[in-house]
């Protein structure tokens, strides 16, 4: 095998990096894994996985990442709360730079993930945590019997501005087509909701407000082109998400959306990194493919270590 | 939680944070919100590297409501520097240790 520290590094703690380590301690590969924050990643704010199968009753985003973790530990995975600045991918050995040390591994699986991507338009950084969110499980208590806007028309501008009508008492759903992409399930709950009234067609172009609140936001009718202000206390933004992928700069073959390009077997475009996961250029970011990705890109990497 | 981290209420807000003589990191959290469960472990080992030259404290925005209100805080985490009784830096959501180090050291004058 390899003379460095470990035989596989994986980047981001997410369900693709629990599972990536999971399967990679199983196999008996000295694993390491790198999460910057808590393991869990993006589902660490859903209050309900319905989609993820074996859990009937749901389960918690929190409780689902709590128990990936144990089980990965139970195998012996190692994990480390540090965050990855640099990679070197130019050797067999990679690199990974960390602020106090440099670590290396001939084998790496990026599993980074995604993040919500913003709208860019005036207002949305100055209210940022004063009205503006992306994130319904941490904020949407502070919106007790108020008016807020949820833009987004997926699945998750859907369920999330469901779950807002728990303490709202108008959520309104901006959509910049006139149907939905969300899952039908979603759509039908949506549609049966008194709470939630849609506006199609439509985009924001700016978020206003006081010195520290959201009075209103602007919209723009795609079709006609009309604008309008509509009053709000809150503007929840869910119109996608972006790849966390700032510390690989140009280390590998990327799509023109900066997701990591793979093939089946989850090989990036540098030999022996992988990739899994949300950061992958995908058709479907869900927790039940990135654990699948996962599985693969471990086996992929244990293969890749053998055969050194 | 860790010894170094001071439960703060809305009553005690004013004695401890903005009458405090060392600057204050006020954490603003609450139970019900998966990011502040992050956060949470990086305060207190912060509180245990840094807690001779700068106060920390917790703040439980159910048990809570008046201070957040005050500052108009309508997301969590939101971590507030405070220093002589006024906001010196504030910090939005869940961030990496690195980040909160940085603005610590910023607000007590040692900038890397």
């Amino acid at each position: 095998m390899s003379n460095s520290e470990y035989d596989l590094i994986i980047i981001g703690g997410g369900p693709a990096g629990l599972t990536a380590g999971l399967y990679a301690s199983r196999s008996r590969l000295k694993a390491l894994m790198i999460e910057k924050l808590l393991p869990g990643g993006q589902i660490r704010v859903s209050d309900a996985l319905e989609n993820y199968p074996g859990f009937p009753e749901t389960i918690t985003g929190a409780e689902l990442a709590q128990r990936m973790t144990e089980q990965a530990g139970k195998f012996g995975l190692e994990i480390e709360t540090n965050e990855v600045l640099d990679v070197d991918f130019s050797q067999k050995i990679k690199k990974i730079s960390l602020p106090d040390k440099t670590i290396s591994a001939p084998a790496v699986i990026i599993a980074t993930g995604a993040s919500p991507r913003k709208l860019n338009v005036p207002g949305e950084e100055i209210f940022l945590g004063k009205g503006v969110s992306f994130c319904a499980t941490c904020d949407g208590p502070f919106f007790h019997n108020s008016v807020v806007a949820a833009v987004g028309g997926g699945d998750t501008a859907v369920q999330e501005s469901i779950f807002l009508t728990k303490f709202a008492k108008k959520v309104y759903v901006i959509h910049r087509r006139d149907e939905l992409r969300a899952t039908k399930i979603l759509q039908e709950r949506a549609f049966a909701n008194d709470k939630i009234e849609f506006i199609w067609d439509s985009v924001v172009t700016g978020i206003k407000g006081g010195l520290t609140n959201v009075d209103a936001i602007t919209l723009k009718n795609v079709k006609t082109s009309d604008t309008k202000n509509l009053n709000v206390d809150g503007c929840f933004i869910w119109v996608g998400t972006r790849p966390n992928i700032e510390f690989l700069k140009n280390a590998l073959e990327l799509d023109k959306n900066g997701f990591i390009i793979t093939d089946s077997h989850m090989r990036t475009s540098v030999a022996g990194v992988f990739a899994a996961g949300d950061i992958r250029n995908t058709p479907l970011r869900q927790v039940a493919t990135a654990v699948g990705d996962a599985a693969i890109a471990a086996f992929s990497a244990e293969h890749y270590i053998t055969n050194l | 939680m860790s010894d170094n981290v001071l439960i703060i209420t809305d009553t005690s807000f004013d004695t401890e944070v903005l009458k405090s003589e060392k600057p204050v990191l006020v954490d603003f959290w609450a139970p019900w919100c998966g990011p502040c469960k992050a956060v949470g472990p990086i305060i207190d080992e912060l509180a245990a590297a840094f807690g001779d030259k700068i106060k920390f404290a917790k703040c439980n925005v159910d048990d809570n409501p008046l201070t957040p209100g005050k500052y108009g805080i309508r997301s969590i985490p939101t971590i507030i520097f405070f220093k002589n009784g006024s906001i010196a830096e504030q910090v939005i959501g869940a961030v990496p240790k690195t980040k909160l180090e940085d603005t610590i050291k910023k607000v007590i004058g040692e900038s890397s």
